[in-house]
């Protein structure tokens, strides 16, 4: 195994995601496999090699004026929230 | 009957008046009715809004108005927004969120007078090869309802070879149109990046997701992307430069056509697979094209490469799902970090997580370089492969797939014998490559498909030389039994 259990339970802190005891095992086995399989890009001899982030070379992101394009919509947003309270989200309390 | 007509000759009639929009709508959703239960292709049907739709199709085209999707119906991926419509992304995490406003793909079909009929079931957040990470589960092949219909975009492949739509929408950041077209026997097309606006597309990997077309044919799939193509200024990525009119370009002689046999797709084929491509490159060469063989060495790290990039992308596009703005949110949470934690956690399916996990790992401090930084490089070598094949050849030719569709069940818990699947379309999306899959042929009774990648914005080129080899050929016109 190329990742611990410990590996996958800073993994799934870090990323915000519970993992049940029940799943927990699978995850580690399926987590080093895959890992496993990308270690092959290690074998590359890649030195002097740009990275590449995007598939178009050369193209530019855009920037727009800075100008407001939308108009308050925060109701229609809002209704797909769990939970809203005088146009705000609600959650648990964060300060004591 | 009319499920079989081309968009083409659908168009037809409805300018004629042979047919009308509500007519075609009714028939469609008739026939949705009856076979999709059994198929599990579309997860929301739409019926009342697309017979207010059809009818002001009918208006439109009783006031003389024409256009190529006028009164055409559809189904579109779940992943595009639909405004007012559930949006789910085959995810339990947004099986409640009805989206605010309509991406731009939904937007300009609608605007053409397109139908949308509903939404198509699909792996959950596009992450999959089989269309069984679904939070509404699998969808099955037409072909045979043990085997899966490919995937993400199985429910559109599905939909489409069982004659529920004249045509689907679809995303490919892996293969996930051109796989499951392969496997269910239908005509996608995957275009150049930047080439369809990306903006109320649900985002997996944005440096590799492009939206798409599944037709029945090349022609089918010309008039379609003719609409949905164009710069979007709300996508930063949108590319700004003319569309070609597809249609109008289906017949620009084959002849001189450089047709570069890619060797390292060839390399381990199964022979059954080989021999369909080597006829198709038969009717190829009495087309008038010439083949040059090419090699892309880098190419047999396409698949590691890609699955370094993609969960790094996707770990950082799912961040979005916290359990306030939208979305499931887990009961009872007793802190704030319990609800981002058992939100997502509950939310997500096992693929999804994992994804999420081998991005979140592959990004960390400490791993970054090895493997983040490391694939990043990789994909530059393959990329300048591609470039290199391109000065030999005007467009490159293999197989889709490995295999032809597998049964529900064999891959799923064995994710690096699923992401496999993959082998010969992720190429194309690491470079941002227009890649198509046409049928050509049957493997064990089931569909297989040839594949065309181009150079960038050669999508003309891949549709005409998909629209003459359909023409030589009669891959494309078979159905699946009991959906004639």
């Amino acid at each position: 195994m190329s990742l611990t259990r410990q590996d996958v339970e800073k993994i799934a802190h870090l990323a915000r995601l519970s993992i049940t005891e029940q799943e927990m095992p699978a995850y580690v086995t399926s987590l080093s496999s895959i890992v496993d399989f990308v270690n092959e890009l290690s074998r590359v001899e890649t030195g002097s090699v740009e990275p590449m982030a995007h598939p178009l070379d050369g193209q530019r992101q855009r920037l727009r004026p800075d100008v407001v394009s939308e108009s308050d919509q925060h109701v229609k947003y809002q209704r797909n929230a769990p939970s809203v309270h005088a146009g705000l989200y609600v959650v648990p309390r964060v300060i004591e | 009957m009319l499920h079989n007509l081309s968009i083409g000759e659908l168009a037809e009639r409805l300018a004629s008046g042979q047919v009308s929009s509500v007519e075609l709508t009714r028939h469609y959703l008739a026939r949705i009715e009856r076979l999709n239960p059994s198929l599990n292709a579309i997860i929301t049907l739409t019926a009342e809004h697309a017979l207010e739709r059809a009818q002001s199709a009918d208006r439109r085209l009783a006031a003389g108005e024409r256009g190529r999707l006028l009164g055409i119906p559809l189904i579109h991926k779940d992943i595009f927004c639909t405004d007012g419509v559930r949006t789910s992304c085959g995810s339990r995490i947004l099986d409640n969120f009805i989206a605010p406003y309509d991406a731009t793909v939904v937007a300009r079909l609608k605007a053409a007078g397109a139908v949308m009929l509903g939404k198509a079931n699909m792996d959950e957040f596009a992450m999959g090869s089989s269309n069984e990470t679904s939070y509404y589960g699998p969808v099955k092949n037409p072909w045979d309802p043990t085997k899966v219909p490919g995937g993400s975009s199985g429910g559109s492949a599905a939909a489409l070879a069982a004659r529920l739509a004249p045509f689907c929408t679809g995303t490919d950041t892996g293969g996930s149109i051109r796989q499951p077209a392969a496997l269910t026997g239908v005509t996608g097309i995957k275009p150049t990046y930047g080439r369809v606006s990306r903006y109320g597309m649900v985002a997996f990997a944005s440096s590799l997701d492009q939206a798409g077309v599944f037709a029945r044919t090349a022609a089918d799939a010309a008039a379609v992307l003719e609409v949905m193509a164009g710069f979007d200024p709300k996508d930063s990525t949108s590319v700004d430069a003319p569309v070609p009119d597809y249609p109008a370009l289906l017949n620009a002689p084959l002849k001189g056509l450089r047709i570069g046999l890619l060797r390292e797709f060839f390399d381990g084929l199964e022979e059954r697979n080989a021999a369909l491509i080597r006829e198709a490159l038969k009717v190829y060469m009495s087309l008038g094209a010439d083949t040059v063989e090419v090699s892309l060495p880098y190419l047999p790290l396409s698949v590691p490469t890609y699955y370094v990039v993609a969960p790094a992308e996707c770990s950082s596009n799912l961040s979005r799902f916290d359990g306030v703005r939208f979305g499931y949110r887990c009961s009872e949470p007793k802190d704030l970090t319990d609800l981002y934690q058992r939100s997502r956690g509950e939310g997500f399916g096992a693929e999804v997580k994992r994804r999420i996990m081998t991005g979140t790992y592959v990004l960390s401090a400490g791993y970054y370089d090895a493997y983040y930084l490391k694939a990043q490089k990789v994909r530059r070598l393959i990329n300048d492969d591609f470039r290199a094949a391109f000065e030999k050849a005007d467009l490159l030719i293999g197989p889709t797939t490995p295999t032809p569709a597998f049964a529900i069940g064999a891959k799923i818990d064995d994710p690096v014998t699923m992401y496999l699947n993959d082998i010969y379309t992720i190429g194309a999306n690491l470079a941002g490559l227009p890649g198509l899959s046409t049928p050509c042929g049957f493997v064990d009774g089931l569909p297989m498909g040839l594949q065309l990648i181009g150079p960038h914005f050669s999508e003309a080129r891949l549709l005409g030389a998909a629209h003459q080899f359909q023409r030589a050929t009669a891959w494309h016109t078979h159905a699946p039994g009991g959906y004639e």
